[in-house]
């Protein structure tokens, strides 16, 4: 039955909502008790104490995107990897060796992007 | 009252004593331990720390909360609201909801799931977002900027950790964090696996933006980073946000390498001292370090750390995964 | 019950958010909502007692995809108004695809037929098992499905190829750290070391220069040799 497994998630709903009432008391209890002033001066972006030179985008920046992409195709493979942990007592060698082959695919990727050049400067 | 406990009613009560009985005192370490940085970073630099409020400083971090409550808080023109105020809560919650999951003594894990180190892994992939829509709410360039980087950093060192916890996982055969930590019950695994404690415990000071790795929120450089525009409660939740990920990150590496709540030598006199006791003491001991790392260390430049989590991280933990993976494979050794 | 109760909660607020996703101004707002659209499924895969591929949909969807898009999305500068200029000249177009795809979904839920086991699967979706939803998958994946894994595996080399090939133009000439080299430099470019305590006049540095001497600047003065490689 589903139950016991459910009823061992239960306790995060728990944590959620007494955290989650923990952080609004601070928050709130902040806004309540401080006097709050606002005045255009306070309010402008820091900009060590000049106006603001442009707008807030920068030009984009392709490192930021090649760096998330490489992190999501490890991240997959550490997920693959999870299971193969767990489970690798009981699949032998065959199950051993058809990770390293998959591995080694991700190798060959990875050391094409050394040489490229795609994790450095970042 | 048998029957009332066994009710869903029942269930909750005890949940939520159970839940306070835990946050409390993550909640109380994480002040304290704004305290004990300051007077370590204080010895190392041979000086004092705070020692004017209460004896020896000890109520200093009262000092700071209610100083930080008077604030007024400054939401920047331009800014979107909601988001701005969400960030420091979204940090602070996800530090906090990942202590659900910890055995601080053997049966003591609140939710004691099958899969506690993925939710842990899921904890700390989901950190990355408080602070992105942190740097973005404050439509400030410094902010995002810095929100960016701080990103790209963290999210950089999460792969290397990843294969640090599946090389654990291989010792142990199981993702539940009380059968990691029995697991350990021979050996702590920080011994024969003493390579990746080393990467997981640097790439838990990258994760949590520690000195040497806290270019991104910089004080002197980059100007507070992502967080420059926050002022009283929401910076004060980024910062506990903060020091409470480092005691998760230091909970996690006493869980997977310094064997948990077991005593180093399982013989009378040390198991007297109850297995919480023993959890605390680790914990602290990877705070000092942490905290002896800051003091010890220049910062990392950007490049140079970026450099580091791809080119010399990546490489060695997965051809460590490897090599215990073949290890474990010809000996035998593997758990059931 | 309660199962019942909060897969009614998790999918409502799945469909909820998904509509807002596309429906949302601001794109920003779009990928907040799509980040929640995953964690109720998340929750759904729990309920049906997939508890490893919930954790793996937050980790990798929320921690690495949606993080992605979000970087993307808030880099990029958007112009509302352009971009709903066109709605109003690609509206029938728009209405007609709408209408067939909806036609499509028609036809399938009516020829949807149950069958005999599902009742009971629905009750008991996976049966109580000696091993853990982790371990079960990791029986199967990399010895009956192995042709998959190396597929996916594959998959995930051209995507990362893809994603270089797209990406990375010719940089210029980054003045790149080769640490290696630092540290083996010899003590030739080392820096000197001059007795404490001994003034300029011993040292034979003497600054300014006496006024005769001005004239023929010839050689750069002491200390300035090895300012120049700052990286």
């Amino acid at each position: 039955m589903t139950q016991p497994l459910l009823a061992d998630y239960f306790p995060i709903l728990v944590f959620l909502a007494i955290a989650g009432g923990i952080a609004l008391a601070m928050v709130g209890g902040s806004l309540l008790l401080a006097r709050q002033k606002p005045d255009p001066e306070k309010l402008s972006a820091y900009e060590c104490g000049f106006e603001p030179f442009d707008d807030t985008r920068r030009r984009f920046d392709v490192r930021f995107y090649l760096v998330a992409i490489l992190f999501i195709i490890f991240d997959l493979e550490v997920a693959f990897l999870f299971p193969w942990a767990v489970a690798l007592g009981d699949i032998g060698w065959f199950g051993f060796w058809s990770m390293m082959a998959f591995l080694g695919v991700l190798t060959i990727g990875f050391i094409y992007e050394w040489r490229k050049g795609a994790l450095d400067w970042e | 009252m048998d029957g009332f406990l066994a009710s869903p009613a029942g269930v909750l009560v005890i949940t939520v004593a159970q839940t306070l009985a835990l946050l409390v005192p993550v909640l109380i370490a994480v002040a304290y331990l704004t305290w004990a940085e300051r007077k370590v970073l204080a010895a190392i630099q041979l000086r004092k720390g705070p020692n004017v409020v209460g004896p020896f400083g000890l109520l200093q971090p009262f000092a700071d909360a209610i100083k930080m409550l008077m604030k007024e808080t400054v939401i920047p023109s331009g800014a979107n609201r909601l988001l701005f105020i969400m960030a420091p809560m979204l940090t602070f919650l996800l530090a906090m909801v990942a202590w659900a999951v910890i055995p601080v003594q053997d049966g003591w894990a609140i939710a004691d799931i099958n899969v506690g180190i993925l939710y842990l892994f899921a904890i700390s992939s989901l950190g990355v977002y408080g602070i992105i829509i942190a740097g973005w709410a404050s439509n400030s360039k410094y902010a995002f900027l810095g929100a960016l980087r701080s990103a790209a950093q963290m999210v950089s060192y999460e792969v290397s950790i990843g294969f640090v916890i599946v090389t654990v996982l291989l010792c142990v055969g199981s993702l539940n964090l009380t059968q990691i930590v029995r697991a350990q019950e021979s050996v702590w695994f920080f011994i024969p696996l003493f390579p990746m404690f080393v990467i997981f415990f640097i790439s838990a000071l990258a994760e949590t933006n520690r000195a040497p790795f806290d270019l991104p929120e910089g004080e002197s450089e980059l100007v507070a980073g992502f967080f420059v525009e926050y002022s009283s409660m929401s910076f004060a939740l980024f910062f506990l946000g903060e020091y409470a990920n480092m005691i998760l990150m230091s909970a996690l590496a006493t869980i997977l390498f310094l064997g948990g709540w077991l005593p180093p030598i399982n013989a009378e006199p040390f198991t007297w001292i109850p297995g919480f006791v023993w959890f605390a003491l680790k914990v602290a001991l990877c705070l000092f370090v942490f905290i002896w790392a800051r003091a010890t260390f220049p910062r990392y430049r950007y490049d140079q750390l970026m450099r580091l989590g791809w080119k010399v991280f990546l490489p060695f933990s997965l051809f460590w995964l490897v090599l215990t993976a073949g290890v474990l494979k010809l000996t035998g050794w593997l758990p059931a | 019950m309660i199962a019942a109760a909060a897969f009614y909660l998790f999918a409502a607020i799945l469909i909820a958010s998904a509509v807002m996703v596309v429906t949302a101004r601001n794109p920003v707002h779009s990928v907040l909502f799509l980040i929640l659209a995953f964690f109720n499924a998340a929750a759904l895969f729990l309920i049906a007692g997939a508890e490893f591929l919930a954790m793996i949909l937050v980790i990798v969807y929320v921690g690495a995809v949606a993080v992605l898009f979000l970087f993307v999305v808030m880099m990029l500068d958007i112009d509302f108004a352009r971009l709903r200029e066109g709605f109003q000249r690609y509206a029938p177009i728009g209405a007609i695809v709408g209408g067939i795809l909806f036609l499509e979904l028609v036809l399938v839920l009516g020829a949807w037929t149950f069958a005999d086991q599902a009742e009971a699967l629905r009750i008991a979706p996976t049966p109580p098992s000696p091993v853990t939803n982790t371990e079960a998958l990791g029986l199967l994946l990399y010895t009956d499905y192995i042709y998959l894994f190396q597929a996916a595996g594959l998959i995930l080399l051209v995507a990362m190829i893809g994603a270089i090939v797209l990406t990375l133009r010719g940089r210029p000439a980054m003045r790149r750290q080769n640490i290696a080299v630092q540290i083996a430099r010899s003590g030739s470019v080392a820096a000197e070391k001059v007795p404490v305590g001994a003034g300029i006049r011993e040292l034979g540095i003497r600054r300014p220069p006496p006024p005769e001497e001005t004239r023929r600047l010839a050689e750069p003065a002491h200390g300035e040799a090895d300012h120049g490689e700052r990286h």
